[in-house]
């Protein structure tokens, strides 16, 4: 649990989108429109400074900012949002970089009967000594990075990234974007509160967790979900009343 | 060609002096000669190499070439990789396995990147090539260790099984057990990318001890120390190995362990892998170091110190991937220590932080460039750069053939003059006359693309993102890159005059990506209509673009040519001219 509140330290996001870094030259973010600034979205993101990984906005369909943001003039950080794709590194390695500390916890399961958890805590001890000049190379938060999702009656399953999202709210709503599609504007959407949380739409969000149970996504903290998710199910609402899966599926508050 | 001097050779002089000849571009320009060599060249093609699955149907290609026994496919364009293309896309190898279960069962070699493979493939190319040899899946998805299951229990002959950065999905089977006992043939196994439950350790150890050829052998994550060594032990001839180098602290019993077994390997030349690797092991690999010409250290959270130790003991280093933990300083003593070195790229430890967590400037890169005559690959992400520098770099190397910059930060200026970027990447077009892989970063004006067009003759991947200001950055390309053949693009303010003044240019290049650009669907039309053998596609989750107001641009643009003609598996949010509903098949 002691990674749940790290999550909760709140510090600045330093990264500027749009700033001309280290620059007099006053040059103004060329860039199209696609770069979302803190205005897209109704929570400012923000990142722990020790290597906790902001959110990469993934929702596929990148929305367009009202208007070409103008940015700041060097200095004070604002809370901006990544880019989707951006820096270009493969999912593949991204999910390998965050999964630094997180592959240490299953493996525990695995043959590798050796090591016994006093070593994981022992190593844990050395990494924080080792990590007081330097930036602690494995203080990783154990985001997770992409998860499967799938939608009943839809054949081909998406993918979402959980690091680009600090909230039910957001993860729901890009759910929303991606599988159910409207012809309203985008915009709304986002303010829009998500019928798949509040239990109003014909579908409802259910999440596949460690042990391998299904549970109704919005009953545990942000910060617990994101540890315990292993893949994602948007499921007709009927079906979830004739469920014989027998798992206890709490009630969304 | 004198119809005297083409009959006075046979065909089966012909086709034996063909049989020398394996590049296919020289192949195809063999086949171009007269009617009668294509004829003879087309029977004797065994390999075949296919860059983008659309371009061509595999009935074409059978039709054309009757015996195969090697192909290799590529689906989704490159920026997949960076999750700009939205799952359910495309690139289905399936109908490819299919057409040529029939026409190839002398098929060997099947070489995949970036495509949907199922189970349901897997196993038809389990059941239908009886002397199956290699298969690798390189950034594949779809399938599972059900599929791997067939392979392994149908495939008697089988040498070379290479998932690398593939995403496999567990089915809980105990593939590898699935091996015969009496099969033997394992030259290189990749399995790097399978999570831990899917790999069972002695099921592992007994394959790679009956396997006396096994030069290549990459573990996934899971394995720790001490199995790692007995495998090692087991495999003392091997050329290139990867494995986890997990620990909790130094235990001087598995240390020695894992010290002899390395100081086994003669043969040992390229290492990777090294997750959660603890500094205190690394010396158990310093016996292998003086021969190494590979290493991978880029999943590998080691700091500059520790670093600057490991490749001072290898002299011999012709490729390194590296985190930039090994900063400025240890790029230092890599150019004075590896005089070798051909390829580096170094990535970033922590993307998204906009403090840097290590001490990599562009001077790491000068300093390589300066100190390794040989450097011809370049992948670097650093956080700030300068035209000074750059120009340095073209300076000292112009034999430099791919390079690839990522200033993280998208339109960050020169950090001493705030100029744009326009004269260092100038620089390295003019001077590195044989570069053929180019991506962009960085504060970039109309300028850069105005040198890329004069000067990159040879230039046939260009990647840019954030760059640019009007359609003259992008027809400056498109008009001056004679031998472009992919150019991706993102969130650049080019437009439909650059496009459809060169529609020409897009039908002798392999593909074109656009996103978040400023195309317009009215354009799209305009040029599918154009050019017939161009497919162009837009991906568009908004709905559909016509619905949209006249000036509203498209979302993301891939345009291919093809002789195939417009694919039948588009996914709903992929729009084509065509309002075809016949066109939208589930794959």
């Amino acid at each position: 649990m002691s990674e749940a509140s790290s999550y909760l330290a709140e510090t600045e996001l330093e990264l500027g989108l749009g700033l001309s870094i280290g620059g007099p030259t006053g040059k103004i973010n060329k860039a199209s429109g696609r770069i979302l600034t803190a205005k897209d979205f109704p929570v400012p993101r923000r990142a722990s400074m020790n290597g906790g990984t902001p959110p990469s906005v993934t929702v596929s369909g990148t929305k367009r900012a009202a208007d070409q943001s103008v940015p700041h003039d060097g200095g004070s950080p604002t809370a901006t949002s990544q880019v989707v794709g951006w820096p270009p590194i493969r999912s593949y390695r991204m999910n390998s970089l965050v999964n630094n500390n997180q592959a240490k916890a299953p493996r525990a399961e695995e043959e590798h009967k050796g090591i016994n958890e006093e070593e994981e805590e022992e190593e844990e001890d050395k990494a924080i000594k080792d990590g007081s000049k330097q930036k602690k190379p494995n203080e990783n938060l154990g985001h997770i990075g992409f998860i499967k999702v799938n939608m009943d009656g839809i054949r081909i399953g998406r993918k979402v990234d959980l690091n680009a999202h600090s909230s039910y709210h957001s993860l729901a709503s890009a759910l929303e974007n991606m599988f159910l599609r409207s012809a309203g504007a985008e915009k709304q959407q986002l303010t829009m509160p998500s019928k798949l949380l509040d239990g109003s739409s014909e579908f409802v969000l259910t999440y596949e967790d460690k042990e391998g149970d299904w549970m109704l996504v919005g009953d545990v903290p942000w910060m617990m979900f994101l540890t315990s998710v292993r893949r994602l199910r948007i499921m007709k609402t009927s079906e979830l009343r004739d469920s014989t899966k027998g798992t206890e599926l709490k009630e969304v508050n | 060609m004198p119809k005297r001097l083409a009959s006075s050779l046979s065909d089966e002089v012909l086709e034996h002096v063909f049989s020398f000849i394996q590049s296919e571009k020289d192949r195809n320009v063999v086949s171009a000669v007269c009617k009668s060599w294509y004829e003879i060249e087309r029977w004797c093609r065994r390999k075949i190499f296919v860059g983008n699955c659309y371009a061509v149907s595999p009935e074409m290609v059978i039709r054309r070439f009757p015996q195969v026994r090697s192909i290799e496919l590529k689906g989704k364009p490159h920026f997949a990789d960076f999750n700009l293309v939205p799952d359910g896309w495309g690139g289905y190898v399936l109908p490819w396995i299919t057409e040529m279960a029939g026409a190839y069962p002398w098929l060997d070699e099947i070489r995949l990147k970036r495509m949907v493979v199922t189970d349901e493939s897997l196993e038809l190319i389990a059941k239908s090539f009886k002397d199956f040899k290699v298969l690798v899946l390189a950034s594949c998805e779809g399938f599972s260790t059900d599929g791997l299951a067939a392979i392994a229990a149908s495939c008697k002959n089988l040498r070379e099984l290479d998932l690398r950065e593939s995403e496999v999905d567990d089915s809980s089977v105990h593939w590898l057990s699935h091996f015969p006992e009496t099969y033997t043939s394992m030259v290189s196994l990749n399995i790097s990318c399978l999570g831990s439950g899917e790999v069972s350790f002695s099921a592992l150890e007994r394959l790679v001890s009956r396997c006396p050829n096994l030069r290549s052998l990459k573990l996934n994550r899971a394995v720790p120390l001490d199995k790692t060594a007995n495998i090692l032990r087991l495999a003392p001839q091997l050329v290139e190995f990867s494995a986890c180098t997990y620990s909790a602290e130094l235990r001087s019993d598995v240390f020695s362990n894992l010290a002899g077994a390395f100081s086994n390997c003669k043969e040992l030349r390229s290492l990777s892998g090294f997750w959660d690797v603890v500094p205190d092991y690394l010396p158990a690999i310093y016996s292998v170091c003086s021969r190494l010409t590979s290493l991978n250290l880029s999943y590998a959270t080691i700091l500059s110190p520790d670093l600057i130790k490991l490749v001072s003991h290898c002299p011999s280093l012709q490729r390194l991937l590296v985190l930039d933990y090994i900063e400025d300083s240890g790029l230092e003593a890599l150019a004075s220590n590896c005089k070798d070195l051909q390829e580096l790229r170094v990535f970033p430890s922590d993307p998204f932080d906009a403090e840097p967590n290590a001490s990599l400037t562009e001077q790491g890169l000068v300093a390589v460039s300066l100190g390794c005559p040989k450097l011809q690959s370049v992948l670097y992400f650093c956080r700030r750069m300068s035209n000074a520098a750059l120009v340095t770099i073209a300076q000292n190397r112009p034999n430099l053939n791919r390079f690839r910059l990522c200033i993280i930060e998208p339109n960050t200026a020169d950090y001493l003059t705030g100029e744009p970027f326009d004269v260092g990447f100038g620089a390295i077009v003019e001077h590195c006359k044989d570069l053929i892989r180019l991506s962009l970063s960085g504060l970039l004006t109309d300028c850069v693309f105005e040198y890329i067009g004069k000067y990159a003759k040879k230039l046939e991947m260009l990647s840019v993102a954030f760059a640019g200001d009007s359609d003259l950055g992008l027809h400056h390309v498109l008009s001056g890159c004679e031998s472009l053949r992919k150019l991706e693009i993102r969130d650049c303010p080019f437009g439909d005059k650059a496009l459809l003044t060169n529609a020409a240019k897009l039908e002798t290049m392999q593909s074109l990506w656009m996103s978040s650009c400023s195309v317009s669907f009215e354009a799209c039309k305009l040029l599918s209509q154009k050019m017939p053998r161009l497919n162009v596609e837009v991906i568009d989750e908004r709905g559909p673009p016509d619905s949209r107001p006249e000036n509203c641009t498209v979302d993301k643009l891939y345009i291919y040519r093809s002789v195939a003609g417009p694919r039948f598996d588009m996914p709903p949010f992929v729009w084509t001219k065509d309002e075809d509903l016949a066109l939208r098949l589930s794959p």
